[in-house]
């Protein structure tokens, strides 16, 4: 971990007027348990909508692709990466402190809400529940997306089709693409920490624990190796 | 097309500081760069080529920002890709010159000298800083800089750790004449010091006036190496071709044909007079005597084919 790399990559983060875009989502959602516990609905109605259909198919990956392709993927972008290539630095040092800011911005934004919603919904343990695969969710979908900006030159699109059509879509239908789906993890964990009826995981815990490790430890270790091979591209040549 | 040595480089004490093997890279089936081999030692070095000749491929592939597709790039005998350790020994100032404008000068260049993990960062930073005249607006956002400002903070942040070798990419672009003089006698200091210096630029008088050594890359390949006097006589002695417009082109036309340096004259009533003349010092020098002489008013004197690319081409051909 770099102190000055993970400074100035936060200053960066917040300064971007792309940053307003995570404010909105979360307190929709907060919004929308609030709006419909005030109306007098039963839990078991919305929470399926609000925390799964909302929270954690939108919310959560939503907030981790801004934040994650922010990290290292505007800096591409812009050209301020080759400030930190030319720096004696292990290309771990760089990928791993970008890592932590986008880990800790995206699970800020995410778990606060995630926490209040719990409540709203029912109880503190389905708070901590959904706080937990807050975090599991941050971890995982950021160092695929921090990867994803060193894989590819628009790592937002592809993101987004791993969330929307992978596992949003074929998730629904094809039971098989919920193993390689961090959002099954996700709700996995926040089951089995809250014990709550109102959420249940479609795989088991030790899939969902297993892969999520393979998940971070494989996109991190290919983030970093692409970090090494990375090229800089002149305007001219 | 053949490498024109015009003279063998000085003997350096050292080993070379940058070294270039057989360097070839391409892009798929588009070659930028094309077996250049190259041995940078102590001093300052142009390396000088028109715009899409290959030079910022070059320099990236210096500062291990680049992998050759053949050959070998090495600092101090060290490779430069895919090997973070050698970026204690370089400094490197990119073309693009994004910056994150929220930083302060000062903030920017402590980053730099943090990163590179030396023992009083902000010490160094406040040598790199007058080092390059920005003290005073060193606690302004770079975003409020201009764009002389922004690159004279960006060589001060390649400089913090005293590189022993430090490569700049079109340095002098965007600077005003004073900002250029003072970037200037700095590399010329850099290089006094004993270390190796490196800038592109496509301008041949910046060149001139900055470094004794030069490389010359056109279209991919190294072109000519050496002294750079030599290599100016070579591009100043080539003919060259003025369109001259004046008080009377046709007593002007018959007064430069008895001219020596005058290879040949044509007459046009639009364009005016097209002169081609086989020593440029002499034929500008004896233009005006003879306009003078003739009591013909010159109004207008234009080089008609000063573009690099023909001065570069024709060096090529030479």
């Amino acid at each position: 971990m770099n102190t000055t790399i993970i400074a100035i990559t936060a200053r960066a983060l917040f300064g971007r007027r792309r940053f307003l875009l995570l404010i909105p989502l979360p307190a929709l959602m907060v919004g929308l348990a609030l709006l419909v516990r005030l109306l007098g609905a039963d839990p078991k109605d919305w929470a399926q909508p609000v925390i799964i259909a909302l929270g954690m198919a939108v919310v959560l990956p939503v907030v981790a692709l801004v934040v994650g392709t922010g990290v290292l993927g505007s800096e591409i972008d812009d050209g301020t990466l080759a400030h930190v290539l030319a720096k004696p630095l292990p290309r771990s040092e760089i990928i791993l402190s970008k890592l932590l800011v986008a880990v800790l911005v995206t699970a800020v934004t995410v778990c606060v809400p995630f926490f209040l919603v719990g409540l709203v919904a029912g109880s503190v343990s389905l708070g901590i529940g959904l706080v937990v695969g807050g975090l599991l969710g941050s971890l995982a979908y950021c160092s695929l997306f921090v990867a994803l900006s060193l894989l590819t030159r628009r790592p937002v699109l592809v993101g987004l089709v791993y969330v929307l059509v992978w596992e949003g879509l074929l998730g629904n239908f094809l039971s098989g693409t919920r193993v390689l789906s961090i959002q099954q993890y996700v709700i996995e964990v926040a089951d089995r920490v809250s014990r709550s009826d109102l959420i249940s995981g479609n795989v088991s815990l030790a899939v969902s624990l297993a892969m999520s490790f393979v998940f971070v430890a494989g996109a991190t270790l290919l983030a970093i190796d692409r970090l090494r091979s990375f090229s800089v591209v002149g305007e001219t040549s | 097309m053949t490498t024109t040595v015009v003279s063998t480089p000085a003997p350096v004490a050292t080993t070379a500081a940058v070294d270039l093997q057989g360097v070839s890279k391409w892009y798929g089936n588009v070659v930028a760069v094309n077996d250049v081999t190259m041995t940078l030692g102590a001093g300052v070095t142009g390396l000088l080529g028109p715009n899409g000749a290959g030079k910022t491929t070059v320099l990236h592939m210096m500062a291990g920002f680049l992998a050759p597709s053949r050959g070998t790039v090495t600092v101090h005998g060290q490779p430069t890709w895919r090997n973070p350790p050698v970026y204690s020994e370089i400094g490197i100032v990119s073309e693009r010159e994004a910056v994150h404008g929220f930083l302060t000068g000062w903030e920017f260049v402590l980053a730099s000298a943090k990163l590179h993990r030396l023992k009083d960062p902000a010490a160094a930073t406040r040598r790199a800083i007058d080092l390059v005249e920005m003290d005073d607006a060193k606690d302004r956002r770079m975003e409020t800089y201009s764009k002389g400002m922004r690159q004279r903070t960006r060589v001060a942040a390649a400089l913090v750790h005293e590189p022993a070798v430090l490569l700049l990419d079109e340095p002098f672009n965007g600077m005003d004449p004073r900002q250029r003089m003072h970037m200037m006698d700095l590399l010329h200091a850099m290089g006094n010091e004993g270390r190796t210096v490196l800038f592109s630029s496509h301008i041949l008088e910046e060149v001139e006036q900055v470094s004794g050594t030069v490389q010359v890359i056109v279209a991919g390949r190294l072109a000519a190496s050496g002294d750079f006097r030599t290599i100016r006589r070579l591009m100043t002695t080539r003919p060259h071709v003025f369109t001259i417009q004046s008080s009377d082109n046709r007593k002007l036309a018959v007064a430069l044909m008895a001219e020596d340096s005058v290879a040949g004259v044509e007459l046009d009533a639009k364009a005016g007079l097209t002169v081609r003349a086989g020593d440029y010092g002499r034929f500008t020098r004896a233009l005006p005597k003879i306009a003078l002489s003739q009591r013909i008013r010159v109004q207008r004197l234009i080089p008609a084919d000063e573009s690099l690319e023909s001065v570069f081409s024709y060096l090529v051909g030479a």
